[in-house]
């Protein structure tokens, strides 16, 4: 597999100052995807802006995998949310002058 | 330049201890910080004012200064020169820094540099940071944003130009990448944010993709049928009216709606609604020859 577009997981350690096991716990909840290649792991670049946010949760406001879990799926219902009253919103427009 | 309560900020009392400052904290960051509040312009501002506020009370020192000068920062000048050869910034760390965020100057309030200056960050580690992201509001007609077109708008005297997908809806926001804010200490520009606003059309009204118009037809052409020339966005449409059509009849002109969205060639339907104009002002001729139909209804 080329490797252009990943980011090896110890360059993400020794970034963020954290242990391996963190990235691991995340992959192990589905938080994450990690694709080992010769024995290196590596995530996609695309990935890495979901990544960060995960990092300053749990290293800025203490919160744990699970917690970081809980959050997310939290945030994707208020993003649906806020679609659906945009959406009703402009609906609502048809009726107005 | 206002006086700011950082007790306030908090939700401390004066007399809080260390601990307590702490806490309320990281209470408080777990509730406004940015991550959690995604798109929230007064979460972010009251994160700024926690941080700040954590920067001066959860450090002794700055606790100290602000105890001391708080209510009285213009008398600063005076109380720096009482204490000449006494350093008040320490080395100490507040409880936390959220740099990642990118602090910078603007993120601090004409009172705060006003007592501690820039020493107070000294601190602070000089990371790469991304530019503040700018956002602007664009007002469209629903015929500008039928079609791809190009605009440019102006920030911060730097005209920029770029091109609005036909379909855009009201409200959506676009970004334009590293057209915000510079980075800071060589960090990546910023983004702009620019959402619309879409004014409603006198004629036609829009549900996602599709149209709604209201077409009115006169009374013999409801009863007896024919044909009738419609305007659509996409130009003029010729329509067959079928005979003994009812006030209120819907008919939907399939893909003569309104473009989806980055999906070149699809288009929603356009349902016309009838409105059937009774004539008024009645000749005697008319009169005559209504009673006459009236008659042969009912007999």
């Amino acid at each position: 597999m080329n490797t252009e577009n990943f980011i090896p997981i110890n360059t993400l350690c020794q970034h963020y100052k954290l242990e391996i096991n963190f990235f691991n716990n995340l992959n192990e909840n589905g938080l994450i995807e990690i694709q080992l290649v010769d024995n290196i792991q590596y995530v996609h670049k695309d990935s890495i802006y979901e990544i960060e946010k995960m990092v300053r949760m749990h290293k800025e406001l203490d919160v744990n995998i699970e917690g970081i879990d809980i959050v997310l799926n939290l945030l994707q219902k208020i993003d649906a949310l806020q679609t659906e009253l945009h959406n009703v919103r402009n609906r609502l427009l048809l009726y107005e002058n | 330049m206002a006086f700011i309560d950082y007790y306030k900020v908090l939700e401390i009392d004066k007399k809080a201890t260390d601990a307590e400052i702490k806490k309320a904290f990281r209470k408080l960051a777990r509730k406004y910080h940015p991550d959690v509040n995604p798109n929230d312009k007064e979460a972010e501002k009251k994160f700024k004012e926690i941080n700040e506020a954590n920067e001066v009370l959860g450090n002794p020192e700055n606790r100290k200064k602000y105890d001391a000068y708080g209510e009285n920062w213009k008398h600063i000048a005076e109380y720096e020169k009482a204490n000449q050869g006494q350093t008040y910034y320490n080395q100490s760390q507040p409880h936390e820094d959220f740099t990642s965020y990118g602090r910078d100057a603007d993120d601090y309030s004409d009172f705060f540099e006003s007592l501690f200056g820039n020493r107070s960050r000294t601190h602070s580690k000089r990371h790469q940071y991304k530019g503040s992201d700018y956002s602007t509001e664009l007002h469209l007609d629903l015929q500008e944003a039928y079609t791809t077109h190009k605009r440019t708008v102006t920030i911060n005297g730097h005209n920029i130009r770029f091109t609005i997908p036909a379909g855009i809806e009201n409200g959506q926001t676009i970004k334009i990448a590293g057209h915000g804010a510079e980075g800071i200490a060589g960090g990546p520009k910023g983004d702009l944010y620019i959402t619309f606003s879409i004014k409603n059309h006198p004629d036609f009204k829009r549900d996602k993709n599709n149209l709604y118009t209201t077409v009115t037809i006169d009374l013999y052409k409801a009863v007896l049928g024919g044909e009738i020339t419609v305007n659509t966005f996409d130009g003029k449409v010729k329509l067959n009216i079928a005979p003994g059509t009812q006030n209120g009849t819907k008919v939907k002109l399939k893909g003569k709606g309104f473009p989806v969205y980055k999906e070149e060639g699809h288009f929603g339907d356009l349902y016309i609604t009838f409105q059937i104009h009774i004539p008024t002002k009645l000749s005697n001729k008319e009169l005559e020859l209504f009673t006459e139909l009236s008659k042969l209804r009912t007999s």
